[in-house]
């Protein structure tokens, strides 16, 4: 199963600012090439401050876009690494192995797979799918 | 409530241990095999330490670096097992020469085995997929220890009594003793054989996992997770084999269609009616940079590699009508010479008819009908079928139809086929 794991802002990650120490680097270089090599990493990004990015809003019809900066910055999230794992827990002993500084947080959240679905597979998607397959069917004929 | 609570809390540390095991046990077993030379013994003195952090951790918490505390126990029973038994006399010795040469037992010990730990994961590898072995002990040993699946969980994922598990492990383990076949990554002259030994090992847990149909345990769809896992692990240790990427490639492009190949209704959904949309194309991705590694390593593509070539060219397609049939054709010709497989052929007679027309398919199916392998195969009839009915010539297609449906051993697969029989106009 997958999992992911969220990296949650800083005032240090919402400033934009790299770390000071080539320490940093390495260690955090280190922790992904353990995870690499141990087969389970299949992406991790940092992500720049929220001052480059927008929101959406929806509402109705309307769609409202706001710039960052955004004030909440322990709602906000500054970087992810999905993990292919077998547990919760898996998950959670790896993250316990990040070099992480005090304060900081990371978050867990396991990611749908296929079979997570089941019956519950939405209708409109099934009708979409029925509808591929007659178009695919009337091409073949 | 106190014992409750108790109860939870020894549950949680349980499963937490569990995680640790999953993600030391390999090296635990690496690290005492390089000292023990015999991966049966390090896989039961890894399972001793388990034990001890199992009795020690819910009490004391998990400690700093689980790692270490884990190697530290297992090479300490080592020494405890190695001095009692006198038959291991010469072992002993090689034992203590080993430690005297290395720190003490502890963290600084960890930190020697830590420099070479790739290699004994690499002979570990070699050793576990061991060509003595049956592929169903390999599979079943390797699970065991590279894997760190309990007996219970690769019964549960392979539909297997427990007991069946344990025997097959406990007999490997005997075979691998006896053989003496040592510890070590296998010299050249033996080594492509080997590595095919290996690389076979990961495409049976793939496709065991890949079988899996809705309603099954969940441990069998996580075989796929598996295999592709130590996939990347293996490209880890061994980068400059082509064939280790291309397997890697092929199961990454694969798995990334698990989501549309079944049906709403639990029925299978052929690859060229399957909505595009529910691909993981993060994962082709993954697949599509394996190849190019793969590519980039040699100019002779081996099977596993060639195949992977024929998904992408699916892979890449992001409509039916947008693949490229005729380099699929032609890459079904490379594959056809690498493994002279009538079944190869077969799937390429598929391919030559999409791209130069159902005629040209046939002539390269009546090509190899007559192998002895594919006598009682319903697939030639179907796909004999197939392309007669794109010709027009329905009665024959009709009756081609109607011998595969009487051929296959699939439920579901002899409904669809007589289901085209019957749909043909019945002039025969």
């Amino acid at each position: 199963m997958r999992y992911m794991v969220l990296v949650k802002a800083t005032a240090e990650s919402e400033s934009g600012e790299m770390p000071e120490s080539p320490e940093v680097f390495e260690e955090m270089n280190r922790f992904n090439e353990e995870l690499v090599k141990a087969g389970v990493l299949l992406s991790g990004e940092g992500l720049h401050p929220s001052s480059q990015g927008a929101r959406v809003r929806f509402s109705g019809t309307e769609r409202t876009v706001t710039d960052g900066p955004f004030a909440e910055t322990k709602e906000l999230i500054a970087g992810f690494w999905i993990l292919d794992v077998k547990s919760k827990e898996e998950a959670i002993e790896w993250v316990r192995r990040a070099p992480m500084r005090d304060g900081d947080e990371l978050e867990v959240r396991r990611v749908y797979e296929a079979e997570d679905f089941g019956d519950a597979l939405p209708e409109h998607i099934k009708e979409f799918e029925a509808e591929i397959r007659a178009r695919a069917e009337a091409k073949r004929s | 409530m106190e014992v409750a609570d108790t109860r939870e809390r020894i549950d949680a540390a349980r499963r937490s241990i569990d995680a640790v095991w999953r993600i030391e046990s390999a090296r635990l077993i690496a690290g005492l095999a390089r000292v023990t030379r015999d991966i049966g013994l390090a896989e039961d003195l890894a399972q001793d330490a388990l034990v001890a952090a199992l009795e020690q951790w819910p009490r004391d918490g998990i400690p700093d670096n689980p790692g270490a505390w884990l190697m530290a126990v297992g090479r300490r029973r080592a020494v405890d097992q190695i001095r009692r038994q006198e038959t291991l006399a010469r072992k002993q010795q090689q034992l203590g020469h080993d430690l005297e040469t290395r720190p003490p037992v502890g963290e600084s010990a960890f930190e020697s085995v830590e420099e070479d730990i790739e290699d004994d994961l690499l002979r570990l590898v070699f050793t576990s997929c061991h060509p003595v072995l049956s592929p169903e002990a390999r599979v079943a040993l390797s699970l065991r220890v590279l894997g760190g699946l309990t007996t219970e969980e690769i019964a549960r994922a392979f539909l297997v009594p427990e007991a069946t598990v344990a025997q097959r492990i406990v007999r490997a383990k005997k075979k691998l003793a006896r053989a003496d076949v040592g510890f070590e990554v296998p010299p050249p002259a033996e080594f492509a054989e080997r590595l095919e030994s290996v690389l076979e090992v990961l495409y049976l847990v793939f496709n065991e996992g890949y079988s899996a149909t809705a309603g099954e345990d969940w441990l069998r769809p996580e075989l796929c997770h598996e295999a592709l896992r130590l996939g990347r692990v293996l490209t880890g240790l061994l980068p400059r084999e082509p064939e280790v990427h291309g397997l890697l490639a092929l199961m990454e492009i694969q798995a990334s269609r698990s989501r549309a190949r079944v049906g709403p209704g639990g029925e299978p959904v052929l690859l060229l009616d399957q909505n595009r949309g529910r691909w993981d194309w993060a994962q082709i991705g993954r697949g599509l940079a394996a190849l190019e590694r793969s590519r980039a390593l040699t100019d002779s593509p081996g099977p596993y590699a060639l195949q992977a070539e024929i998904a992408a060219c699916h892979g890449r397609a992001r409509r039916p009508e947008d693949t490229d049939w005729a380099a699929i054709a032609r890459l079904y010709g490379a594959l056809s010479r690498v493994t002279t497989s009538p079944v190869v052929e077969l799937n390429r007679a598929v391919a030559v008819s999409m791209s130069d027309g159902p005629e040209a398919g046939l002539s390269v199916l009546e090509g190899v009908a007559d192998a002895e392998s594919l006598q009682g195969y319903h697939l030639v009839p179907a796909v004999r079928g197939d392309l007669l009915a794109r010709l027009g010539r329905d009665g024959e297609a009709r009756a081609e139809f109607e011998q595969a449906a009487a051929l296959t051993r699939n439920e579901r697969e002899r409904e669809v086929l007589l289901g085209r029989a019957a749909g043909l106009a019945g002039n025969r």
